[in-house]
């Protein structure tokens, strides 16, 4: 996996509560047999018509916003538990998404990529809204090693969580299953001392 | 103290335990399907090793087959690839399949209980998130992403920390024509569709309790939509009852031993629950989704929340979804015209559903301008309605009865819901585009749907209900 260590970047704001793994990547494009190429569809149907133009009302198609950095309002991949989600946004080029509250299901499929889901207060996420309206070039700086988001215009900054870890795995691009295989002995012990054993 | 249910099962799971780590928490079984596994056996592939323990996976295609004509080629190009590839895998793997043609194929979480593969206490997942499903039967169950597929194949484990625990009890009898469908949609509009992450929540009370199997697997299932990581109901009787004599369910002495452990399987009196919420059964009616999250729900009598009702941040996105479905605020649904009818989906496709829904269209006919799909949730449902005649009530009624699979939930195969249209779908998510570009989705249990699909727009169940005095059903 990516080793993710230290990211400035401007954002590409997207202030819509609620987004759902299927806005992100729809159905239809979950055909694919491999990781690579989601980004060509990411948040398709708000991206592009039915015939495949882009909406100019579309924050994505809009020139002044680009960046490494999703920022979006609460609850940010709710739905489908589809990976091909984090796929699509890493695909796409961003690194860190922020929102003030993320689904489960999706923060760690974000992890298990080396995108890093950011959770933030509402207050917080409302500033760095506000600072890119007002300056689209406007930066922030992340720092995982610290676990700081900064927004560089106004020095505000915030301490965010992350399970130590996930800290670890991300900042030496390990994968769980590297982890769990040094363990291979003691699941075969788990499976051969359990004092209930299920059929099938 | 004592443990909650949640807490009992996970702690026979846990294979390590570890500070600063997540839980090595151990996988019973482990359920796959066509979509979001053919990058996990890429993965294994890639690291060159097996899967660990391919006898506790099980395979089915579901998300992508078509639901005519399925002892044809799937002529979708992609589709195809994506089944073969998933029959090569599990050739490859030593996983037993049951895909197309097999008489045990069917959406996954229809086919798991149904087959006896889903039993108490265990632990399951799929990357899949309506695996919350089989915590109907007091397993700890939820869904996972195609890295943690992998992880699952490599080791029978995922790293996972342990989740918050929830109860939600539910008291009180239910209406006619109400049931569990308009339990969860009810439960879902006041928790909203965020109010359960970072929780596993374990249904209780007396409506619950009073639930089928069925109805059970329906409220569990949309767990995931108030971003639950899972819902469970401890097992009963009911439970026990169901799962006797399935295929995979354990047979003879072994079933009086599972039997011992089952009944252990309760949250304990003293049990501390990090959440507690309570409902009344009386104050819940048919209910209905207005927009595109399940968390935007109203009883059938009930109108359109205002936008200037919503916290000021979300109106914005209250106003888009309402704009999207083609809705005012303070509108009521009932007369609403109705385009097309779905039943179907891993939420309302088992024989209870079906059987409401025909006992409920008997002798009537559809509304000539709306199409009805009923999707059954696997080949043994489709067979078992065969065999009570269902279908040919279905025939009569102007419903097409298709083959099995995930079908216009998603909209991943040809069942897709044209642009602007609108549909009453059994199923679990109203999201902008789930049933196909542009679709408006209204979420309804299956006596809703079907009396939708007679009237040609929505209408209260509960007084057609009152007017034919159809045998109320849990559905």
């Amino acid at each position: 996996m990516k080793k993710f260590e230290k990211l400035t970047s401007s954002v590409v704001p997207l202030p819509i509560e609620n987004v759902d793994t299927d806005q992100i990547i729809p159905a239809r494009f979950l055909k694919a047999t491999t990781r690579e190429g989601f980004g060509d569809n990411l948040f398709r149907d708000w991206r592009y018509d039915s015939d495949g133009q882009p909406k100019a009302d579309f924050v994505m198609n809009n020139p002044t916003y680009s960046g490494k950095i999703l920022v979006a309002g609460k609850n940010f991949g709710c739905g489908s538990s589809r990976e091909h989600a984090a796929w699509a946004i890493q695909d796409y080029g961003f690194d860190v998404v922020i929102s003030s509250f993320f689904a489960d299901i999706f923060k760690g499929n974000a992890l298990n990529n080396a995108v890093l889901p950011i959770t933030v207060p509402d207050e917080f996420l409302e500033k760095i809204f506000n600072t890119t309206f007002a300056n689209p070039d406007a930066e922030l700086t992340v720092n995982l090693e610290a676990q700081t988001v900064t927004i560089n215009a106004t020095g505000d900054s915030f301490i965010f969580e992350i399970n130590p870890y996930k800290k670890s795995c991300l900042i030496n691009g390990y994968d769980d299953i590297d982890y769990i295989l040094s363990h291979t002995a003691e699941i075969e012990e788990f499976e051969r001392t359990r004092p209930f054993s299920f059929y099938r | 103290m004592g443990k909650t249910l949640v807490e009992k099962i996970w702690d026979a799971h846990v294979v390590k335990r570890q500070e600063g780590f997540p839980d090595i928490l151990y996988i019973d079984t482990h359920l796959i399907h066509e979509v979001t596994s053919p990058q996990a056996f890429d993965g294994l592939r890639k690291r060159g090793i097996p899967v660990f323990r391919p006898n506790q996976t099980v395979a089915t295609a579901d998300h992508n087959v078509p639901t005519l004509n399925q002892h044809l080629p799937i002529q979708e190009e992609l589709s195809r690839y994506q089944v073969d590839m998933l029959t090569k895998n599990c050739k490859e793997f030593g996983i037993e399949l049951y895909g197309l043609g097999h008489p045990y194929q069917g959406i996954v979480h229809v086919i798991g209980p149904e087959l006896g593969i889903t039993q108490p206490g265990k632990t399951m997942v799929c990357g899949d998130s309506h695996t919350s499903t089989h915590g109907a039967f007091g397993a700890i169950a939820f869904g996972i992403g195609t890295s943690q597929v992998e992880q699952v194949f490599a080791t029978q484990c995922l790293l996972q920390q342990k989740p918050k625990t929830m109860k939600i009890e539910v008291n009180g009898e239910l209406a006619k024509g109400v049931g569990a469908k308009d339990i969860v949609l009810y439960i879902i509009s006041k928790t909203t569709a965020a109010g359960g992450t970072g929780y596993f929540v374990e249904f209780a009370g007396s409506a619950i309790r009073s639930l089928s199997m069925e109805g059970r697997m329906t409220v569990c299932n949309m767990s995931i939509e108030m971003g639950a990581r899972g819902g469970l109901i401890a097992p009963d009787q009911t439970t026990f009852d169901y799962v006797h004599g399935r295929e995979f369910a354990p047979k003879g002495e072994d079933w009086d031993k599972a039997l011992a452990y089952w009944e252990t399987l309760y949250s304990d009196e003293d049990a501390q629950f990090d959440a507690v919420l309570e409902f009344d059964a009386a104050d819940i009616q048919p209910m209905i989704t207005y927009g595109t999250n399940p968390g935007m729900g109203i009883g059938i009598s009930e109108v359109i929340p205002a936008t200037v009702d919503q916290p000021e941040s979300e109106r914005p996105s209250y106003r888009k979804a309402l704009d999207y479905m083609g809705f005012q605020d303070n509108e009521t649904l009932l007369g609403h015209p109705v385009d097309y009818v779905f039943i179907g989906s891993c939420t309302n496709s088992r024989i209870e559903d079906l059987r409401a829904v025909a006992s409920f269209v008997q002798g009537k006919k559809k509304a000539a301008h709306v199409e009805v799909w009923i999707v059954p949730g696997s080949k043994q449902v489709e067979a078992q309605a065969k065999e009570e005649g269902i279908d040919k009530i279905f025939e009569e009624a102007g419903f097409m009865l298709r083959e099995p699979g995930c079908s216009a939930c998603l909209g991943m195969n040809e069942d897709k819901i044209p642009a602007g249209k609108y549909c009453v779908s059994t199923s679990n998510r109203n999201f902008e585009g789930r049933q196909g570009p542009n679709a408006r989705t209204m979420l309804a249990s299956p006596l809703t749907a079907a009396a939708a699909a007679v009237s040609g727009k929505i209408v209260d169940v509960r007084e057609l209900l009152a007017e034919y005095d159809v045998v109320k059903d849990n559905a």
